[in-house]
């Protein structure tokens, strides 16, 4: 994929996460997409193509009858949390190929408290995994980041300093969910879920919706303020060897993680390092992902996230500031909306339009990373 | 362990042997060597079909460990398991030269559960359903170490 430099973000709009009684999710949806239509100036009548999904709200083309019968090719996208990501590649795609000169996509969700409650039936697994105690996504976090952090010197302490980061973060975000701060001892002496990871080192199902409509060549010019260019968008799968959520037996043999194949590939077709990033959104599904994500995006080496995050590095004022805008843990999981959610953000910090959450340094250069089960993930470079 | 002899497996394509002298049933593929748990039909790594099912190893080293703090769902955990629930270890065994299996582990307590330690499969009562059993593994005695 190529000439990725020729296509750009030109609006993004968003409905706040959370929870929202009395609006469906495709509403939301319909709202984000009116809001990113306005940001471009345009209307949904200009849009030539669309790509949008959710895991759990309804199919994203439907929406067609809330924004408008104007028959736009518009391709429904369900591939778990990288849901988001996915359409953002599909969108781009066509771009690039000259199939279409402006897109809209859109990722929504509306999940109720507690939700996610998969069967091992629909995973390929036998009903003795679930009856033995073993099905909960929980667990496998809790699982990879201990072995982590006995291989890599992780503390705790740096597990409850990711979390507070989001939530001082996110008291900053009039979009996000949770938005009181919390200290890193509160969170520490929260209630243990999995150990080592307590009640508020983890994100929960949500609610929310992002759009972005996107543009190629003297379009671009047309319609954006200040377009920020989508560099590269890397979509991959997992390997043998790497180690997911649902694995009754993982292989000695290891392999690099999807995150880990997406994010070279995205970083090598933008022609950009990990150490030109300015800003970056990764998936925090809970605190340890975070610590993970940052070493297997590249954006530090495997180990260094100990003195990176002790140091206040991540934070809104440091070398590297991560999830600006709370990630998921202070936004929650709407699990359609979350990789846009991260482009939306990356597109503010890049314009200096986020406000009281916006980092103090220049940004030129940002990145995002979505990652999923079963071992799926997204990740873009973008830039002015 | 005379009463264990009357309970069920909880899956006999997954759990072989006797009561007893339990036995995991993984596969190994006749191309690559690659060990997988439980039985596949095809080789995750090489893709071949030339696949047979093994007994894997009852002893290996704790790789990485959790203790499961709330009750699971139900379904897919039993109704029963929930009203009775107590707080229990999980964990990946990594059995020598084989694949590393996860497992709920009989030890709950976080301060009794090191990396590194060497564990035994066993079986226990699967949780809600006394009838069955399921596997688990539990730190092998000091002594027979």
């Amino acid at each position: 994929m190529s000439g990725g430099g020729d296509v750009a973000v030109v609006g993004v709009g968003i409905h706040a996460f959370g929870r929202h009684d009395g609006v469906t999710g495709l509403e939301m949806g319909a709202i984000a997409a009116r809001r990113a239509l306005a940001d471009a100036g345009i209307t949904w009548q200009d849009i030539d193509f669309a790509a949008g999904g959710s895991d759990a709200a309804g199919n994203a083309d439907t929406s067609v009858s809330m924004l408008g019968l104007t028959g736009v090719p518009f391709i429904n996208v369900k591939n778990g949390c990288a849901t988001g990501g996915t359409a953002l590649t599909t969108a781009h795609a066509m771009l690039v190929s000259g199939a279409a000169e402006v897109a809209l996509v859109v990722g929504f969700d509306k999940h109720p408290r507690g939700a996610f409650n998969p069967l091992p039936e629909e995973w390929g697994i036998g009903s003795w995994y679930g009856e033995t105690g073993l099905m909960l996504t929980t667990q496998f976090f809790a699982l990879k980041i201990q072995r982590y952090m006995a291989e890599y010197g992780i503390s705790d302490s740096t597990l409850a300093k990711v979390a507070s980061k989001a939530f001082a973060n996110g008291a900053r975000n009039e979009n996000a969910w949770r938005r009181t701060p919390l200290s890193e001892a509160e969170i520490l002496g929260a209630r243990m879920v999995n150990h080592p990871l307590t009640q508020y080192m983890f994100c929960s199902p949500g609610e929310g919706a992002v759009a972005l409509v996107l543009a190629r060549g003297s379009r671009v010019r047309e319609l954006a303020r200040v377009p920020v260019y989508l560099r590269s968008v890397a979509f991959r799968t997992r390997r043998f060897g790497s180690f997911e959520v649902f694995s009754p037996s993982i292989p000695i043999e290891s392999a690099p993680s999807a995150t880990s194949e997406a994010a070279a590939v995205a970083f090598e077709e933008a022609g950009i390092g990990p150490g030109d990033v300015d800003v970056a959104q990764i998936q925090d599904t809970e605190s340890g992902a975070e610590v993970m994500h940052l070493a297997e995006t590249g954006l530090c080496e495997h180990g260094e996230q100990e003195s990176l995050i002790q140091s206040g590095a991540t934070e809104l004022g440091g070398r590297l500031p991560i999830n600006t805008d709370g990630g998921c843990l202070a936004c929650g999981e709407p699990i359609g909306a979350s990789g846009l959610r991260q482009v939306h953000e990356v597109v503010l910090q890049l314009r200096g339009e986020a406000g009281e959450r916006q980092v103090p340094k220049e940004c030129r250069v940002g990145f995002t990373q979505v990652y999923g089960a079963p071992g799926v993930s997204a990740c873009t470079v973008l830039t002015v | 362990m005379t009463e264990t002899r009357q309970r069920l497996m909880i899956d006999p394509e997954v759990i072989g042997g006797t009561a007893q002298a339990p036995r995991l049933i993984g596969s190994v593929c006749a191309r690559c060597a690659t060990v997988t748990f439980p039985r596949q039909r095809s080789c995750p790594r090489c893709t071949s079909e030339d696949v047979h099912p093994r007994e894997l190893a009852t002893r290996g080293e704790l790789w990485s460990w959790t203790i499961q703090c709330f009750p699971p769902k139900a379904p897919p955990y039993l109704p029963g398991g929930v009203e009775e629930f107590e707080p229990y270890g999980v964990g990946y065994i990594e059995l020598p030269g084989e694949v590393r299996v996860e497992a709920r582990l009989t030890e709950s307590d976080p301060e009794r559960l090191r990396i590194g330690m060497p564990m035994e499969l066993t079986l226990v009562p699967v949780p809600g359903a006394p009838d069955k059993l399921t596997f688990a593994f539990e730190p092998v005695p000091e002594a027979e170490r």
